[in-house]
């Protein structure tokens, strides 16, 4: 063993007993990951020589260990190639591609390829799809794309997504020649120190443990001086009753979490280039663990031309929110000769930011985050006069037909009868909304009425229409469900470890209704097949492979169940989905 | 050591606190109308009171109308063998949370007050251990309680514990049979209340309530009422029938983090009855305050 060596060893030691001791003090120890509390000699990448974008039709990615430093402590991350992000891939639609992905970690290991329509058997869930990657092992995937667009990858095992196995994936279309120089993959993320095992037992003890900007005394007082004591006690009057916080905006917040753009925390100020009066676009993808972000240009528009890797009829706007598993296409045409991309987290607790520049040693001003906005009535009721209004004719309808749920699909749009599950009455459970709201208009809190043109899901027309015409064969409504003073996150009040499959019926056209019956934003991922976003009206908006769900709000999709196997589906925050916001869908 | 492993005997175990909710019916009765309350208050005001479409939203599916049969194991396509997907709804955490450990000057003597929990268990299901007491300046234990505890949750806010507390100290040690429950009220009113049973027919009824009132995000002040209640006298142990003490208390902590904060307290005992009266003829008031310097940890 040469000295190097020698030394690396011996610091990698001390580094393992030191993290064990500090986590001693903090009481975590017994939660270390595995991946992380072992040593393991030959793991470490040599990053200089590590390429960040790859591409053709055959590639080879290493999952192991690499120590980091984003917040002036060492820690070990779980990484793809020794890089946060791992490799950008870049493919060609139509090609059969091959990924060898070997496994140096200790424990076993996965990749997901995240949106790419492929055999159940590539899927890379653990459990699922296959028996996932041993330590040791090489598992080579290989499926033939059949789309085109903005993609990523992640690991499907336990938390390594958040200790940093995570990429982006750009297919180019059989025709088009991407021009790489204009062409930028910006990947959103959020980086912890803690172990995030004991990050996630921490809220399971208590909820709000990262929320330090929940309502105080002070704040009250202040409410009693602008609109006077009844009008103070009013407005914490539901609240209190429903025993739930109107700044839960975010589980997870900036004290624990570092945002982090293209792996560079906000001080490191990831930078890239562009010539001015060139148009370029922005591949942005949100990896994150646990982070909604917000994101913007000040001083630029930013046209939106993709989602989810689809084509949209282009949308201008000067912000958009997204969430883990999203990713949006912006085009823009830089004037100027700096600018910050800023990616607020939907908390307001800290930001992601980047600055595109002509040339180099110059900067842009990075704004103020935005004050916090708390959730609103909206966001617990849902809309409350809908219930006075169209619906009538809709739920009368229905209560003559009781078998609503197997109903043939004459009807072209979602059902509005709100049905709960039984399961919903227990103590998985803290809100169930009556009267939801149905509007996909609304960009959400903290960004409503904020002065600024914010994209939303009804902005979205994914380019030619709709794609699949059959009619739909039944409607499935599931719920999102979860009570946040136990930290349990579930569909329909059900946890996945005591749940039962989604059958489908393959061949079939279906609606899926989803309800949020919680105060928490949810990215909803369906593995394997699309979610053809509509509005309230049956109408077409785009092809998502990820679909976030507003507070209160109740939405559908339809999905053409054109993949047997079996499939995941789940919340993409991961903390919601490792506790059980998950279910598994077998297509036969 | 893991903290988390998987544990499907939870289910099993679940048949004890099936047993603890139907030998609290009333109280868990009392609990779920509670609970229903607050859903009919929701409704209300969802429903603007309208009786017709309250109707149509009791049209209640279930959560497992999808699957056709199938199970998590036995569906198409489902990998062979036992590495099936598991999460952590499936897993077990412990945690050690220390309330109070403080040092407390009681009457003129100094005394250290512990108030502490170990548990273990799943979301709905634990298994609680509880050490409370004090000892003497000179490191001697003067008095402990001790409860060994099944909690398992009965609706969103509130939890039915069954199992047994351990009394020594001053009077002969003490075994009873425990039930009650915790939860939290609206407003955020943390109770606690238990009910104890010995052999010898002697019974107690607790209840404490808690408050947390935040002065800033991390300095939090803490009152909180306990009362205490004996069906009959046991002079032999110091009980007097009916409510024998009532504690009034306000700690002010720092929170330097989530789990671990320092704090000062204060509290006021007032005995009362047969307790009181048999305080004072030992030499002792039948009031007192009590102040505190201490720590509050969990991890």
């Amino acid at each position: 063993m040469n000295k190097a060596n020698k030394m690396f060893n011996l610091s990698r030691r001390e580094l393992s007993k030191n993290i064990l001791v500090a986590g001693t003090l903090l009481g975590l120890t017994p939660l270390m990951p595995i991946a992380m509390a072992k040593s393991k000699k030959d793991s470490r990448f040599d990053q200089s020589h590590q390429k960040s974008t790859l591409s053709g039709d055959e590639f080879f990615l290493t999952v192991g260990e690499t120590l980091l430093n984003i917040t002036e402590k060492k820690r070990i991350a779980t990484t793809i190639n020794g890089l946060i992000p791992g490799p950008t891939l870049r493919m060609k639609e139509g090609q059969t591609i091959t990924i060898h992905v070997t496994n140096t970690l200790d424990v076993d290991t996965s990749i997901h390829w995240h949106g790419i329509i492929l055999p159940y058997q590539m899927d890379g869930v653990p459990g699922i799809s296959f028996v996932g990657i041993k330590a040791g092992q090489t598992f080579t995937y290989q499926f033939t794309l059949a789309q085109s667009g903005t993609y990523w990858y992640h690991s499907h095992s336990a938390f390594q997504e958040m200790t940093g196995m995570y990429g982006g994936i750009v297919i180019e279309t059989a025709e088009q020649k991407i021009n790489i120089e204009q062409d930028k993959v910006i990947v959103l993320s959020d980086w912890t120190d803690e172990n995030p095992m004991a990050v996630f037992g921490k809220l399971k003890t208590q909820g709000d443990y990262y929320n330090y900007n929940q309502p105080t005394l002070f704040d009250f007082f202040n409410d009693v001086e602008k609109s006077g004591l009844s009008g103070a006690i009013g407005k914490r009057k539901m609240w209190n009753e429903m025993r739930m916080s109107p700044t839960d905006l975010a589980d997870l917040s900036a004290n624990t979490l570092t945002y982090l753009m293209n792996g560079q925390s906000s001080k490191n100020n990831w930078t890239t280039f562009f010539k001015q009066g060139e148009q370029i676009r922005l591949r942005f993808i949100n990896g994150a663990g646990n982070s909604f972000f917000d994101v913007r240009i000040p001083g630029l528009k930013m046209t939106v031309v993709g989602a989810d890797g689809g084509e949209l009829e282009p949308v201008e706007v000067d912000e958009f929110r997204f969430g883990p598993g999203e990713t949006y296409d912006v085009l823009v045409k830089p004037a100027e000769a700096a600018y910050t991309i800023f990616a607020q987290a939907m908390d307001r607790s800290g930001y992601a930011r980047g600055t595109l520049v002509s040339s180099p040693g110059l900067s842009a001003e990075v704004p103020a985050l935005d004050p916090v906005q708390e959730l609103t009535m909206v966001d617990m009721m849902g809309d409350m006069s809908s219930m006075d209004m169209g619906n009538m004719a809709d739920m009368d309808m229905s209560k003559m037909d009781h078998s609503q749920m197997e109903m043939p699909a004459s009807r072209n749009k979602a059902s509005q009868t709100v049905s709960h599950a039984i399961q919903e009455q227990g103590p998985s459970v803290d809100m169930r909304v009556d009267t939801p709201r149905i509007n996909l208009d609304d960009p959400g809190v903290g960004l409503r009425n904020n002065g600024r043109r914010v994209l939303t899901l009804a902005d979205l027309k994914t380019v030619g229409g709709v794609i699949d015409v059959r009619p739909v064969d039944r409607e499935l409504e599931l719920h999102l469900t979860g009570n946040m003073e136990r930290y349990t996150w579930s569909f329909d009040g059900v946890e996945f470890g005591s749940s039962t499959p989604i059958h489908l019926n393959y061949g079939e056209r279906i609606r899926i209704i989803l309800h949020n019956d919680t105060m928490m934003t949810h990215p909803m991922h369906l593995h394997g097949m699309w979610s053809d976003l509509e509005d309230a009206d049956g109408n077409f908006l785009a092809r998502r492979h990820t679909i976030p769900v507003q507070p209160a709000q109740r939405l559908s999709f339809l999905v053409s169940v054109d993949a047997k196997g079996q499939w995941a589906w789940h919340c993409h925050l991961l903390f919601h989905m490792e506790a059980g916001m998950f279910r598994k869908v077998v297509v036969s | 050591m893991n903290k988390t492993t998987y544990m499907p005997l939870v289910k099993n175990i679940s048949l004890l606190s099936l047993l603890s909710i139907l030998s609290f019916s009333s109280f868990a009765q009392q609990m779920t109308s509670h609970a229903e309350m607050q859903k009919m208050d929701h409704s209300q005001m969802d429903m603007s009171g309208d009786n017709e479409k309250d109707s149509l939203l009791l049209t209640t599916r279930s959560a497992h109308q999808y699957s056709d049969g199938y199970t998590l194991k036995d569906a198409p396509f489902s990998i062979a063998g036992p590495k099936q997907l598991k999460l952590a709804d499936e897993m077990l955490f412990w945690g050690v949370n220390v309330d109070r450990f403080e040092y407390s000057n009681n009457r003129g003597d100094y005394e250290w007050v512990y108030d502490s929990q170990f548990w273990v268990g799943s979301d709905y299901d634990k298994l609680l251990v509880n050490f409370e007491g004090e000892l003497s300046d000179s490191g001697k234990l003067d008095e402990s309680s001790s409860e060994l505890l099944w909690s398992s949750a009965l609706t969103t806010f509130w939890n039915t514990e069954l199992g047994l507390r351990y009394d020594t100290g001053e009077y002969e040690n003490q075994t009873w049979l425990a039930a009650g429950g915790s939860g939290l009220t609206p407003y955020w009113f943390e109770i606690d209340a238990m009910f104890y049973l010995t052999k010898g027919g002697q019974s107690e009824f607790q209840i404490s309530a808690e408050y947390e009132l935040l002065l800033t995000q991390r300095l939090i002040l803490q009152p909180s009422i306990e009362l205490s209640a004996f069906a009959k006298d046991d002079l032999e142990q110091g009980q007097g029938k009916g409510v024998s003490d009532v504690v009034l208390g306000a700690r002010l902590r720092y929170e330097i983090s989530r789990q671990f904060a320092p704090y000062i307290g204060v509290e006021w005992v007032k005995l009362f009855g047969n307790s009181a009266d048999l305080s004072i003829s030992e030499g002792d008031e039948s009031q007192q305050i009590n102040w505190g310097a201490g720590l509050k940890f969990w991890f």
